[in-house]
């Protein structure tokens, strides 16, 4: 991903020059404006789409995109049981060690344990995608320009080049994606996923739903931040409106 | 502050004004220590260290008579496999002997298998005595070497300064050989 | 000034006990009680206190934001998502911190063009102005550094554009970046020396406030009509500010804990949620929008000014913004202080203001086509403005008549003045 950007090294690079946009670039639509149900400031989480969200990226995405900052724990929040998180940690395998010999050794994950990614590290995870880098998504959300909407257009972007477009080897193209060539094969096809409640699995469904679940990833105290916001706001409005009557009265023999 | 509004006197209205201003300072003090919570609490442990709270021990490499040390929340936890002759020493003390009466059933699950946070209780010093070699103080089991506390076969406190036994922290078998502790 | 107020009397024998030994009770009954005040200050005049506790703010969350974040390459960015997502009310913290310093900003911005307008810089408060400046400068530079500390791409990005300004110094320029980066490029000595110096330039900062103060208490607060005050227009500073300042920081915190909550990443760049690759450069640096008018007047200077090249004079032209508020006292020939009689000078003040939007919106964008020219334009009106306009202007503009007093034209006779 991110090819368009100029790999620039470690050379020093005069402020005026670094500042240019890649020129190369072409302009990318701007992303689909939705509406989320996390959005705004009584904004919730859908749990269900959280929960289905997740399954789409363990199911789809993990196979090259780790989310290195979530634990098996935090899964609780998506409204699993301890038990079902758990079960989930438990079919993944970390490397653990060293033991009593000195060697390293792998065992079953437990809830306390983050997700194990795809890739050992880096050059592996480029040997493996033709010299492209899957970027971890635990903060895909926050770290691209236009959130969600940007994440969800990505998904659903894919089409046909308009003719005259020669897409390069391994690209394929994204209307959404700047520049148009992206690494990443369109990866969501219909029934990609098998939803246990029953959700028809087209490309829409889950893209909503794995977006959703990586904005959850990158904001995971969200709800947290806005139910304290909302009574503390509630807290400094009367606050303000004592203080000023207050200051009124303090004043009423100045004025 | 009283020595300072000589020159503001209210005017009229004394009574109302007292009231608001008493709202309105409780207001800013209930408001001020709400604030000051997130600034205590933040040093308390974080979630990744809560849920790093218990660790596995395989006692199949613990020949009788010998002990080890394991690592657990970021203190030693002695495991100490006792031999016939530890178990009856420590059952045959009588409670009155004890400054912190405590019977040896209670302190163990299986009775060779003696399990406790090796932190002495008198001031935070790790108690010799788990590996060979190491002095075991008077009474067999372990000895503290910063102020002289001596622990009994059943990690009980028998003379010096330390107040109590050393604490006992939770643990399941989850097999005969493989202990869970926290 | 401190001879016009009225002497403090202690009853409890205790705090006269202290008292006699260490005079703080009478020091701060001086300056934060009896401390006459004008008492036609407007809203205008709260942000200088609205910045003081701000600043206690910025080190209160910073002082237990350093318990949990690592200044290691490796680890700082790590650190930072710990303190999101595990670390106690973590998110909070670090969103009040981060917004707070946006926040700092916005003050004290407002807080110099009050002092802009009212001319509160005019004798005999040259000082208190000038070290006014130098809280900014610190300001900026804790600002800077700050920004660094997450280790994401704009961080690294932002620390290796500014430090190579330094490269633009005739002669020496490579060596003093080669030793501000404790290496050949912006590494994990850079992280290290900027975090220590980000938590002891705050404490300067709160030196140099109390010398501000020191020179504030002088000769007292400017005011709305920028005349000197006589005794029966002053107010003691408690109640009369204390409250008013607990209601300014009230309406305040409405929208610092607005954003905080419910918009906490508005302020910041999405980059800066990528962590720092030397390898590749964002496709668009832009600095926290405190800096963008200052980055516009970097990058306007795209040409060589005699001997000076470009990169150089860029350089110098930002400094020289800043710098040149050194001068104003004397910039400004005007005799009358308040804009409020200048009805000329009213007018360019307002051309100012809307001259660092410019530059602020051309800091923002790339610098393509009209806009490099703009920047040019808007960079120089700023020098111009205080180069040029201003010490013509005192000696052509007549202003409107000066009242002599507040209280003859204002108050009714015999109205209730406080007592003094």
């Amino acid at each position: 991903m991110r090819r368009i950007l100029r790999l620039l090294g470690i050379a020093l690079v005069s402020a005026t020059a670094i500042a240019e946009p890649g020129r190369a670039a072409v302009e990318a639509e701007p992303p689909l404006r939705e509406t989320w149900p996390h959005q705004g400031i009584f904004g919730t989480w859908d749990r269900r789409a959280l929960q289905r969200g997740f399954q789409v990226y363990k199911e789809v995405c993990a196979a090259c995109h780790g989310v290195k900052y979530l634990a098996f724990r935090n899964l609780a929040d998506l409204g699993f049981s301890e038990e079902e998180v758990k079960a989930i940690a438990a079919q993944y395998t970390v490397r653990d060690g060293p033991d009593d010999r000195g060697e390293m050794f792998e065992r079953p994950a437990r809830p306390s344990d983050r997700m194990p990614g795809p890739y050992p590290n880096e050059q592996a995870a480029r040997a493996a995608n033709n010299g492209a880098l899957p970027p971890d998504l635990s903060l895909i959300v926050k770290a691209r320009k236009g959130g969600e909407n940007y994440i969800y257009s990505l998904l659903i972007g894919y089409e046909e080049p308009p003719s005259g477009v020669v897409v390069p080897e391994g690209m394929y193209y994204n209307k959404y994606f700047p520049g148009h060539f992206i690494a990443m094969p369109p990866i969501l096809q219909p029934d990609a996923v098998t939803y246990a409640d029953g959700t028809k699995a087209t490309v829409g469904q889950m893209a909503r739903d794995v977006t959703q679940f990586l904005a959850w990833v990158s904001d995971p105290k969200l709800e947290e931040r806005k139910g304290t916001g909302i009574t503390t706001m509630l807290f400094l409005i009367a606050l303000t409106g004592l203080l000023y009557a207050y200051k009124r009265r303090i004043w009423a023999d100045v004025h | 502050m009283a020595d300072t509004t000589a020159s503001v006197e209210p005017v009229e209205g004394g009574k109302r004004r007292d009231f608001l201003e008493l709202l309105t300072w409780s207001t800013v003090a209930v408001g001020t220590a709400a604030a000051i919570w997130p600034f205590i609490h933040q040093m308390n442990p974080s979630a990744d260290v809560l849920a790093l709270a218990s660790v596995e021990v395989d006692l199949s490499k613990i020949p009788p008579g010998s002990a080890i040390k394991v690592m657990w929340r970021g203190k030693p936890v002695f495991v100490r496999h006792r031999t016939p002759e530890e178990i009856a020493e420590a059952r045959a003390v009588p409670l009155s002997e004890l400054r912190d009466p405590e019977p040896d059933s209670a302190r163990v699950k299986k009775p060779e298998w003696l399990i406790m946070v090796g932190v002495c209780t008198h001031l935070g010093c790790i108690p010799l005595g788990t590996a060979a070699g190491e002095p075991k103080g008077e009474y067999g089991g372990w000895f503290c070497p910063c102020h002289g506390s001596h622990y009994d076969t059943s990690g009980r406190i028998r003379k010096g300064p330390a107040p109590t036994n050393l604490p006992v922290p939770q643990y399941t078998f989850l097999s005969d050989t493989l202990v869970r502790i926290g | 000034m401190a001879s016009d107020v009225e002497p403090m009397v202690l009853k409890n024998p205790t705090l006269r006990w202290i008292e006699e030994r260490l005079p703080i009770l009478s020091f701060g009954y001086r300056h934060l009680v009896a401390y006459p005040t004008p008492r036609n200050l407007s809203y205008w005049w709260n942000f200088g206190s609205l910045a003081g506790m701000i600043l206690v703010i910025q080190i209160v969350t910073g002082v237990v934001l350093a318990m949990h974040y690592t200044p290691h390459v490796a680890h700082a960015f790590d650190s930072v998502e710990h303190i999101m997502r595990d670390v106690n009310w973590g998110w909070l913290l670090r969103y009040l911190h981060s917004n707070g310093a946006s926040m700092f900003f916005a003050v004290v911005y407002i807080h110099i063009f009050r002092g802009l307008y009212y001319g509160s810089y005019k004798a005999p408060r040259e000082l208190l102005w000038i070290i006014g400046v130098v809280i900014l400068f610190l300001m900026m530079m804790t600002a800077f550094m700050g920004y660094v500390l997450p280790w994401g791409q704009m961080s690294f990005w932002a620390a290796t554009v500014i430090t190579n300004l330094f490269s633009a110094v005739p002669l020496v320029g490579e060596s003093i970046v080669t030793w501000l980066w404790g290496g050949f490029s912006v590494d994990n000595p850079t992280l290290n020396r900027f975090f220590s110096l980000h938590y002891l330039l705050p404490f300067v900062i709160v030196g140099v406030v109390f010398l501000h103060l020191a020179a504030l208490h002088t000769h007292g607060s400017n005011n709305p009509v920028g005349i000197d005050l006589t005794k029966k227009d002053k107010i003691p500073f408690h109640p009369y500010y204390t409250v008013k300042d607990l209601f300014g920081f009230a309406v305040f915190l409405l929208v610092y804990l607005g954003l905080v909550f419910f918009a906490p990443d508005l302020l910041g760049h999405p980059d800066n949620y990528i962590p720092a690759n030397p390898l590749v450069t964002p496709a668009h640096i832009v600095p926290e929008w405190y800096f963008l008018p200052f980055y516009a007047i970097l990058r306007a200077i795209t040409f060589d000014i005699l001997f000076i090249p470009a990169k150089l004079g860029g350089v110098i032209a930002m400094i020289a913004s800043i710098a040149v508020l050194f001068f104003l006292p004397w910039l400004d020939t005007s005799k009358v202080r308040s804009a409020r009689y200048r009805p000329i000078y009213r007018i360019f003040f307002w051309i100012l203001v809307a001259d660092c939007f410019v530059l602020g919106y051309v800091g923002a964008n790339p610098p393509e086509g009209w806009l490099v020219t703009l920047g040019q334009i808007a960079t120089l009106w700023y020098f111009a403005h205080f180069l040029v306009v201003l010490p013509i202007l005192g000696k052509l503009e007549r202003p409107l008549p000066v009242p002599e007093s507040l209280s003859a034209p204002v108050l009714p006779r015999g109205a209730a003045v406080p007592a003094e």
